[in-house]
């Protein structure tokens, strides 16, 4: 069987990949997909511990959908703000949105 | 795994298939045939007797036609998208169950694919992806109108898939179960859940149409508005895709619809002779095709904005209510078990007051 | 088993990294649903598959369609013309690196860190648990709840973001 350290690195490396794209990417909308990347990683983590540890105790699976929940917000939210300053600023650009600073 | 499993699945991956292809086939048939009788028409009836080789004819026609790809289309995702639009219209009907299983030799064959016991949420997931495919053609054919068509779909659908999995719920909380032949097993003695919850039913019937855009949910081709909207820029092979995939679709929320509602494979005698399970399951989805095709003669199209206004408003709260009714009923059924038949009437009540909702807002705006 | 999971640890890695680095926004948004659909065979090889079902229809069939939506409505940018990361991605890309040898350290340091799988009870509905488990007073009732309200919030502050108010 697998062990438990092959999930948690693969898990471990996307949440980097999904580090890397939040900081580096210019399109908001981009950023927001890293986002989707770290929590996916999260999930991955959870459920390889629950499967690893004790199946029987759900607080893994449990705590995957509360992200499953979390993350469906996030993106309703953030994606709205996206488009709300593509209205106002026609980019969605972060280096462009640059109101608040001299 | 031995082998002969494998060649029992394999038998029946191509039986569901080719019955699918052929389905396709004579449901063009059969629709236009129906359309023209609506109309006081004929229908195609040249090619062979009653025009039964018309399916024939077109498929000949569309192959031999000549696919055109746009200049400045993104030609990797215009050349995928009729695949992912076709793909889930075939492995959505994995799932069902066509009747039950029978004894074969030494062994039981069960008359589904895949009977996995969280089906009902494997129908949802699918639904959920067969978007795809039409945002994408829409997108990759780089024109303003089969752009149009697959925004309005990307919306359209994903408004319409809340409704479709509150109607859904109202299945599984029935049949207590997320397996499909449990909830068919459910049905048994003609306690079919259209009986138990039409409102339901009739939820899930209208969530459906709007799934699979058909009349009158079909703005995302709406030929006047968006020329041929997602598929304007496909010909040939490629827009036979669509088209199949199209009236696959139509086929298999029939499927649905009938499992879930309808009592599925069940007919008399059925558990004698398992296989006039599917006869039974052939002969409810051709009257639900028919109702479709009747609803495509006689209604028009309705406007974009009170499509989203209708699924949002009304058909989502109502899915809601419906939901809560069925709950609250099943758990007083334990108390009594005739208590079960308040749950068609109270969800008949809301059903009617919805729809008195409507009528008093269409008259306040004058639109009636 | 493991050759199964080395693929799909290679798909998911690869359609991360095109995530992140691909111009044309459409694009990486369909490398994310790749990626999203090797999480899901991930989850159903750890007997999750009540989520890996719940992966598909909540993240590829809302999430993602949501994104090439966003994309869609936001047009001016999906060429990608310009570059696609900021002039300081090289510090980025360090700080990421960091973070996956500081995680991968730690992990390693920990003592179940190659632990092999707990045994599967035997006749476990996993997911009559699951739903035992978000409606147990005991268990999580309030966290379900409290996930309830912050998808009513959310869903009431997007309409109100993004409503063209005139």
């Amino acid at each position: 069987m697998i062990p438990l350290s092959w999930y948690l690195i693969l898990s471990a490396a996307l949440f980097s990949i999904g580090l890397f794209g939040v900081m580096a990417r210019r399109n908001a909308i981009a950023i927001l997909l890293g986002i989707e990347l770290m929590f996916n990683a999260v999930n991955i983590n959870l459920v390889a511990f629950w499967r690893y540890l004790d199946p029987t105790i759900m607080n893994g699976q449990v705590f995957a959908i509360i992200v499953f929940a979390v993350a469906a917000a996030e993106v309703a939210v953030g994606l709205a703000l996206v488009i709300s300053v593509y209205r106002n600023r026609k980019t969605v650009v972060v280096d462009d949105l640059d109101l608040l600073k001299w | 795994m031995d082998w002969t499993l494998w060649l029992e699945l394999v038998i029946k991956a191509l039986v569901l298939i080719f019955a699918l292809l052929g389905g396709f086939a004579y449901l063009t048939w059969y629709e236009r045939r129906l359309l023209a009788r609506f109309q006081s028409r004929l229908g195609p009836n040249r090619a062979g007797p009653f025009g039964l080789l018309q399916p024939i004819a077109d498929a000949v026609k569309l192959i031999f036609k000549e696919e055109l790809t746009p200049a400045k289309a993104y030609k990797l995702v215009f050349f995928l998208a009729p695949i992912m639009t076709l793909v889930p219209s075939v492995i959505i009907a994995a799932v069902i169950p066509w009747g039950p299983p029978f004894q074969l030799g030494d062994r039981i064959v069960t008359q589904s694919i895949a009977d996995i016991n969280v089906g009902v949420l494997f129908l949802m997931s699918i639904a959920s992806i067969a978007v795809y495919g039409i945002v994408l053609a829409g997108w990759s054919s780089n024109n303003k109108y089969a752009m149009l068509g697959g925004l309005r779909s990307a919306a359209q659908m994903i408004s319409y898939e809340l409704t479709l999995g509150l109607a859904f719920v109202v299945a599984i909380l029935l049949g207590n179960s997320m397996n499909l032949t449990d909830i068919v097993e459910a049905q048994r003695d003609g306690r079919w859940f259209v009986l138990v919850q039409p409102v339901g039913a009739l939820i899930l019937w209208i969530a459906t149409l709007a799934e699979v855009n058909r009349h009158p949910f079909d703005m995302p081709e709406a030929e006047q508005e968006l020329t041929a909207g997602y598929h304007t820029e496909y010909s040939g092979m490629k827009f036979a895709l669509f088209f199949m995939a199209e009236y696959q679709k139509m086929i298999v929320v029939s499927a649905i619809l009938a499992t879930l509602f309808f009592g599925g494979y069940l007919g008399p005698w059925v558990d004698r002779w398992p296989l006039l399970g599917p006869v039974y399951m052939f002969l409810k989805i051709v009257i639900l095709l028919f109702i479709m095709i009747w609803v495509r003669a006689t209604w028009p199209r309705i406007r974009y904005d009170r499509l989203m206004a209708f699924g949002w408003k009304v058909l989502l709260p109502l899915a809601l209510a419906v939901v809560m009714i069925t709950a609250v009923g099943i758990l007083l059924a334990e108390i009594n078990p005739w208590m079960i038949w308040l749950i068609p009437i109270f969800s008949l009540i809301a059903g009617a007051f919805a729809s008195l909702m409507i009528d008093r807002s269409l008259r306040r705006k004058a639109y009636a | 088993m493991t050759i199964l999971f080395l693929i799909i640890a290679i798909v998911i890695l690869a359609s991360a990294v095109m995530v992140v680095t691909t111009r044309n926004l459409v694009h990486a948004a369909l490398w994310l649903i790749v990626s999203l659909f090797g999480v899901a065979v991930l989850f159903a090889m750890l007997n999750a598959g009540f989520l890996a079902v719940v992966q598909v229809v909540v993240y590829i069939g809302a999430i993602a369609i949501l994104f090439i939506f966003a994309v869609m409505l936001t047009r001016r940018e999906m060429r990608g013309h310009g570059k696609p990361l900021n002039n300081n991605w090289w510090i980025s890309a360090l700080l990421s690196l960091l973070t996956f040898g500081g995680l991968a350290m730690l992990l390693s340091n920990w003592d179940g860190f190659s632990q092999t799988p707990a045994d599967f009870p035997s006749d476990f509905d996993g997911v009559a648990e699951l739903g035992n488990a978000l409606i147990d007073p005991n268990q999580f009732v309030l966290p379900f709840e409290v996930a309830s309200i912050l998808l009513v919030a959310a869903l009431v502050g997007a309409v109100y973001i993004a409503s063209n108010r005139k």
